[in-house]
């Protein structure tokens, strides 16, 4: 049925959904099309709303949207989404139609730097194996059932796109005593840190990846066969960008086979799947796309939604923060 | 020196073990049913003893080997080495200060981390499959939380240093003030908990840091505080913390050392918000390499009439 209040269709849906529903549900009509089975068409259809009428999309990236689907809704002018990543929107087509994408820009660089620094130390030195054993320590003489930490210290850490998380994630590293180099587009000439031009030229000179980039065409698989190889058998890689950005099938292979030493992964090709491989493995750090979830974030980005909405359909600028383009 | 008699108190480490049989008479303690059964037939043969955090060299035992002449602790702690005994006696105490500053300072951050961003808990989450049916919970931002150090030492200033670059204010509480580190000082440890959102235990255990965090520390940082322990278990008094984790009165804490190791109070076991490790510390491959490097150095020393490398007296 619908309302006088303007209707935003809801993909994904955004970690912030249940709670910003109940707090806007006076302000706005949200249509629930995650939830649906249906395509759009029948979607809107079955609730009686012309496509016309919808001029808001929010979403995350747990649903495409598709060029298709933008162009079925004649009015949309404004797509949010609570991401930074924009992998999952056909941009091109956005840009075209004219419709404006509004991202959380770089309210979460230093939660993810945070959590990537987190994965690293876990990995290296084995918190999370040793908090399993923590248990039956009473029991054996030595729970070295674990596979052997490492140093943080001393390695050489090459990081994969030094954007606005990538160079969080170096500052971080520094005190540390980490040997800091990237590959990225193009080389900062401000940044102190030694410039690879690709990913197979840093990985040869690192011990740890990680993996901080946006996901394009051209990165898709920037981690691949030939860069894992070039790591090496010690190497280790963290990954808090997309799955997509590293040859999944290929870590898993060699992770099993031990042709890699560990991994932190926060993101995954088919999110929620995992490999089923990597659920044994103590070398390995898994988290679920849970880099930028902390209650600080949460309640930014929920504000930040909300100017952002409340300008668009008011139609008058924001007097507090709103989100990037 | 093959005919020196050495006295390893438990098997902290395999490599440690070998290169000590290579060059000395190695006596191994875990292989009798106690020290006075070790003591009693070979007590005399002992020049050396390398004591380790579980076992070092109590009055009990240095009385009891009349030939002692150096102590070497696979350990930068001198906890359990009676060291004024060492000084009647005239026996030189070595241990392993330095090589493992930074994997102490590095686990600390990395403990932090885990308890505040939930890692361990989100490992267990995805390998366990609830993914599917549910999303992650929220953590907690580490970047620009205000932490507190307790002990300004090598580690604490190692830690302060890698706090820092994640924008964190870094506060301390210390025997003296070190005004050149430009960190906040609290002469009261109960200000430093109170300002704190982290509060980190880095000093040496002796006699005035026995339980330094007590129910009163406990309660000045909160209920949105945690703990992070990576010095010696008897710096915090275990029950009350038992009793304020179990209860919701701190937020959560990272413990890599106990009161009584290796037992660890069962009731953490079950709470997300902690993370236990059992006193992992500096054991990473290349640290303790070194640390037993360090060790055979200072033996080597001792017995060649040469100074000793990391001597404490």
């Amino acid at each position: 049925m619908a309302t006088d209040l303007p209707n935003i269709l809801v993909m994904g849906p955004p970690l912030i959904f249940p709670d910003f529903q109940s707090q806007y549900s006076h302000s706005y009509n949200f249509l629930t099309f995650f939830a649906s089975s249906l395509p759009l068409p029948q979607y809107l259809s079955s609730l009686n709303i012309l496509p016309s009428s919808i001029r808001a999309i929010l979403c995350n990236n747990m649903q495409r949207v598709p060029a298709d689907l933008l162009r079925s809704l004649p009015s949309l002018a404004l797509l949010v989404t609570t991401t930074m990543g924009t992998d999952h929107i056909d941009m091109p087509e956005c840009r075209r139609l004219g419709v404006r994408v509004a991202t959380a820009g770089g309210s979460f660089s230093e939660d993810v730097a945070d959590f990537a620094l987190g994965l690293l130390i876990d990995v290296l030195m084995r918190i999370s194996a040793a908090n399993r054993c923590a248990k039956k320590w009473l029991r054996s003489e030595l729970p070295r059932n674990i596979p052997p930490a490492s140093r943080v210290g001393g390695k050489r850490v090459g990081i994969v796109g030094l954007g606005k998380i990538g160079t969080e994630v170096a500052k971080r590293l520094e005190p540390f005593g980490c040997k800091i180099m990237y590959t990225s587009r193009t080389k900062k000439s401000s940044v102190p840190y030694p410039f690879y031009g690709s990913a197979v030229e840093v990985a040869a000179e690192s011990d740890v990846l990680v993996v901080c980039c946006s996901l394009t065409e051209e990165t898709h698989h920037i981690v691949d066969r030939a860069v894992m190889e070039a790591l090496g058998k010690e190497g280790v890689i963290v990954n808090v960008g997309r799955g997509s950005l590293i040859d999944e099938k290929e870590l898993v292979r060699r992770l099993v086979s031990g042709e890699i030493g560990g991994a932190g992964l926060d993101v995954f090709q088919n999110e929620p799947l995992v490999p089923c491989e990597l659920l044994s493995l103590d070398n390995v750090v898994l988290s679920p796309h849970a880099a930028a979830v902390t209650s600080e974030s949460f309640h930014h980005i929920m504000e930040l939604v909300a100017a952002t909405l409340h300008a668009f359909f008011e139609n008058k600028p924001s007097l507090t923060p709103v989100m990037q383009d | 020196m093959e005919s020196i008699g050495v006295l390893m108190t438990s098997p902290m480490l395999s490599y440690l073990e070998q290169e000590l049989e290579r060059r000395f008479k190695l006596f191994k303690l875990w292989n009798y049913p106690s020290f006075s059964a070790f003591a009693q037939s070979n007590s005399p043969s002992i020049l050396a003893v390398v004591g380790g955090t579980t076992i070092g060299a109590d009055a009990q035992m240095i009385d009891s080997l009349p030939n002692l002449e150096i102590v070497s602790t696979f350990s930068v702690g001198l906890d359990k080495i009676d060291l004024t005994k060492c000084k009647q006696r005239g026996i030189r105490v070595t241990n392993t200060p330095d090589v493992l500053t930074d994997d102490v300072a590095d686990l600390a951050i990395g403990l932090a981390l885990a308890v505040l961003r939930r890692i361990c808990e989100a490992d267990r989450f995805v390998k366990n499959g609830f993914w599917k049916k549910a999303s992650p919970e929220l953590g907690v931002k580490f970047s620009g939380k205000a932490v507190g150090i307790i002990g300004l030492g090598r580690i604490g200033s190692a830690i302060a240093k890698r706090a820092i670059a994640f924008g964190c204010p870094v506060s301390y509480n210390s025997r003296t003030e070190k005004p050149e580190t430009g960190y906040k000082y609290y002469s009261n440890i109960l200000d430093l908990a109170a300002n704190s959102e982290i509060l980190i235990v880095a000093c040496a255990l002796t006699k005035e840091t026995y339980h330094i965090v007590n129910r009163k520390v406990i309660d000045a940082l909160g209920p949105k505080g945690i703990l992070i322990n990576i010095g010696r278990g008897k710096h915090v008094d275990e029950p009350e913390l038992v009793c304020a984790l179990t209860e919701g009165r701190l937020a959560g804490a990272g413990l890599d050392v106990f009161e009584d190791e290796p037992e660890v109070p069962e009731q953490l076991f079950g709470l997300e918000n902690v993370v236990l490790l059992p006193h992992v510390g500096s054991d990473t491959i290349e640290t303790s390499k070194e640390m037993a490097e360090l060790v055979i150095q200072n033996l080597e020393a001792h017995f060649l009439n040469k100074p000793l490398l990391s001597p404490v007296i």
